[in-house]
């Protein structure tokens, strides 16, 4: 192909695009003109009217339905960061486990990894929300002591509050990550080559400290990408929380949108700030792949 | 060659454009539905006596039964309707991109709905009267809204039930915590499960759903109402002539009960009419005489196609709600205006 022909090629993609976007707007602004509303934000100042169950900063029904949406980001914020923590020791232990040469820690870490890749995530919160949370007394139960205190109503953990909602959103989302992530690391130990492990032992090296400073430096690059794009999934994912009564940043538009009417605009704002959201994962991951790349590069 | 290898792309581009392009078009929904043959027509299919899945795997209750009366009014066959079992949140976004023809699922009738500047739909006269309760366990000790202070309470997402409890929670300073599900069955598996003290629900719901507990008398449905709640058909907003013949079908079936007119006897009525030029209104309503159809777009006798399919108000709901039905529900203020109800129709002339 000469340069020419690129060159063109190129310009009628770009055209080709253009079109297709204008007549996507077009028909948008039709529709909208036809139903007689335009596209307006005006909405978001007007009180939310309705109450959230559990909120980070102070929250009354009567604040603006901006406030409302905010209380159900950082909800959103809140299980995705402590989910990510979660899946990631549970993916990296699993990993590595079914890499062990304890046959019982890899079998483990098969069933868990073959069980769970199998189920549908939303069966998955379901189960957790109703069957194993919901299935715990009324009355709460105190196995530690006044460390842990479970109950169907809530959640104790050393003095901290959890709502049985957060709590299934927690457990499923990480559950289900983890499996993925797993994988993942298994993957990345498997692309060391066998001669780094027979080296490490050969030295007298244990397994932990082998794998801690020989395999998983070297498996990183591979682990990586693959990590981030499950950190996206799972944020992604956290909008089934609606199933189990989560109010999430999904669920909080979801009563806005209905209340107020506003549906494209509600899906707009939902659209924006997943993006934003997956945006900052993404280039956090991006930050860390580089910096472990750059330190195998100096070593 | 390098021809060639655009040629999927321009295929795709031609395929979004049809896409893009689709569901303009500034006719009457009314003409579509005609065209097409069938009734898109969009339920619940979750609350028994309104829009249940029937162990035969059909849909049956008196929503469905507004479907029917309207297919058989629109495309003159009740059997052509496509149900389209939605959530409360999905519902409104189906019938703004015309997924659907018309709504007929439990929808609160209400300013900002109905208004232009809100959800821009237009309602159909209401076939349900109904008002918001509030379902708690017998031995719980709680008997009135001051006992559910700092309880929590079960309530669906996306829908005016959400606002009522917080108006009337609020107004009288009770503090309490709501647990949101998108869904109906969610919603009551919640509540018996034991995370709510109370689940809340317009009461026909309330009732249906008890109606399926294994054991439905330990449970009450507290005396206050908190909310008015007529529900009634929709159809998408700036659609006139759809509205119209709506409107005047659910009025076709209130008047049929008015004048005694039943699925039973509507031939026997039809033959009166027709043979004795004297009976004028009956004439009118029934087609014969004054072409009150077709001002509508509609067939003159639709009344009769209706009346075949489902009967008048009155059977509609002893049918599904009624004392011998599986979810009796007592007809209050949805009997007509003679017999101490709110139901009138204006008259067919």
């Amino acid at each position: 192909m000469t340069r020419r022909q690129r060159w063109w090629i190129q310009v009628l993609l770009l055209v080709a695009v253009l079109t297709l976007a204008g007549i996507l707007i077009n028909n948008l602004t039709v529709n909208l003109i036809r139903t007689g509303l335009g596209l307006s934000f005006r909405w978001l100042s007007r009180p939310a009217g309705f109450a959230i169950s559990e909120h980070l900063l102070p929250f009354q029904p009567g604040d603006s339905m901006a406030w409302a949406l905010l209380m159900g980001w950082l909800n959103s914020l809140r299980v995705i960061a402590c989910s990510i923590a979660f899946a990631t020791v549970l993916g990296v232990v699993a990993g590595a486990a079914s890499r062990s040469n304890n046959p019982l820690f890899s079998a483990l870490a098969g069933l868990y990894v073959g069980l769970i890749r199998q189920i549908p995530l939303l069966l998955q919160l379901l189960f957790w929300y109703f069957v194993a949370f919901l299935g715990l007394p009324s009355e709460p139960l105190a196995p530690l002591g006044a460390l842990i205190r479970v109950s169907n109503q809530a959640i104790t953990v050393m003095g901290l509050n959890l709502s049985v909602e957060f709590a299934a959103v927690l457990v499923g989302l990480s559950v289900f990550t983890g499996a993925a992530i797993a994988e993942v690391v298994r993957g990345g130990l498997d692309a060391v080559p066998r001669g780094q492990w027979e080296a490490f032992r050969s030295l007298g090296i244990g397994e932990g400290l082998g794998l801690q400073r020989v395999v998983l430096p070297q498996a990183l690059p591979a682990i990586l990408p693959a990590l981030s794009s499950q950190y996206l999934n799972l944020a992604k994912n956290s909008t089934l929380s609606i199933a189990v009564g989560y109010a999430d940043l999904y669920a909080v538009s979801d009563t806005a949108i209905t209340q107020t009417g506003r549906a494209i605009e509600g899906f707009l704002l939902l659209l924006l700030s997943f993006f934003l959201l997956n945006l900052l994962i993404n280039s956090s991951m991006q930050i860390l792949n580089h910096s472990v790349l750059n330190k195998g590069k100096r070593t | 060659m390098q021809c060639c290898r655009l040629v999927p792309f321009g295929v795709l581009l031609f395929g979004l454009y049809a896409c893009a392009t689709l569901g303009e078009g500034g006719a009457s929904r009314l003409d579509l539905i005609r065209q097409r043959g069938e009734l898109r027509c969009g339920v619940s299919g979750k609350i028994p006596g309104f829009s249940f899945l029937e162990r035969d795997g059909r849909y049956a209750g008196l929503d469905v039964d507004m479907c029917q009366a309207f297919a058989a009014a629109f495309v003159g066959d009740s059997s052509k309707v496509e149900y389209r079992p939605l959530t409360a949140p999905e519902r409104f976004t189906a019938l703004r991109t015309g997924e659907i023809d018309l709504l007929s699922r439990n929808t609160t009738f209400n300013l900002s709905r109905d208004a232009s500047g809100g959800n821009g739909v237009t309602f159909a006269p209401v076939v349900f009267h109904d008002g918001q309760g509030l379902l708690v366990r017998r031995n719980s000790g709680i008997n009135g809204l001051d006992d559910l202070r700092d309880k929590t309470i079960c309530v669906g997402s996306g829908t005016t039930t959400e606002q009522n409890l917080n108006d009337v929670f609020q107004a009288k300073r009770i503090a309490y915590k709501p647990v949101k599900y998108q869904d109906l069955n969610q919603l009551v598996a919640g509540y018996l499960q034991g995370r709510c003290s109370a689940m809340t629900s317009d009461r026909s719901q309330l009732a249906s759903a008890r109606s399926g507990f294994a054991q439905p008398n330990n449970h009450q449905i507290l005396p206050e109402v908190l909310s008015k709640e007529p529900l009634a058909p929709l159809s998408s907003g700036g659609d006139q002539r759809l509205a119209d013949a709506m409107r005047w079908v659910v009025y076709a079936l209130i008047t049929a009960e008015e004048m005694g007119i039943t699925k039973a006897n509507v031939d026997v009525k039809l033959q009166e009419a027709t043979s004795d030029p004297s009976k004028t209104a009956l004439r009118r309503f029934l087609g014969v005489d004054g072409e009150l159809g077709s001002k509508l777009g509609l067939r003159n006798d639709f009344v009769v196609s209706v009346l075949k399919t489902t009967g008048n108000y009155g059977e509609i709901y002893d049918r599904h709600l009624g004392p011998q039905s599986a979810v009796p529900i007592p007809r209050g203020l949805n009997q007509l205006h003679r017999d101490g109800g709110v139901l009138i129709a204006p008259p067919f002339q």
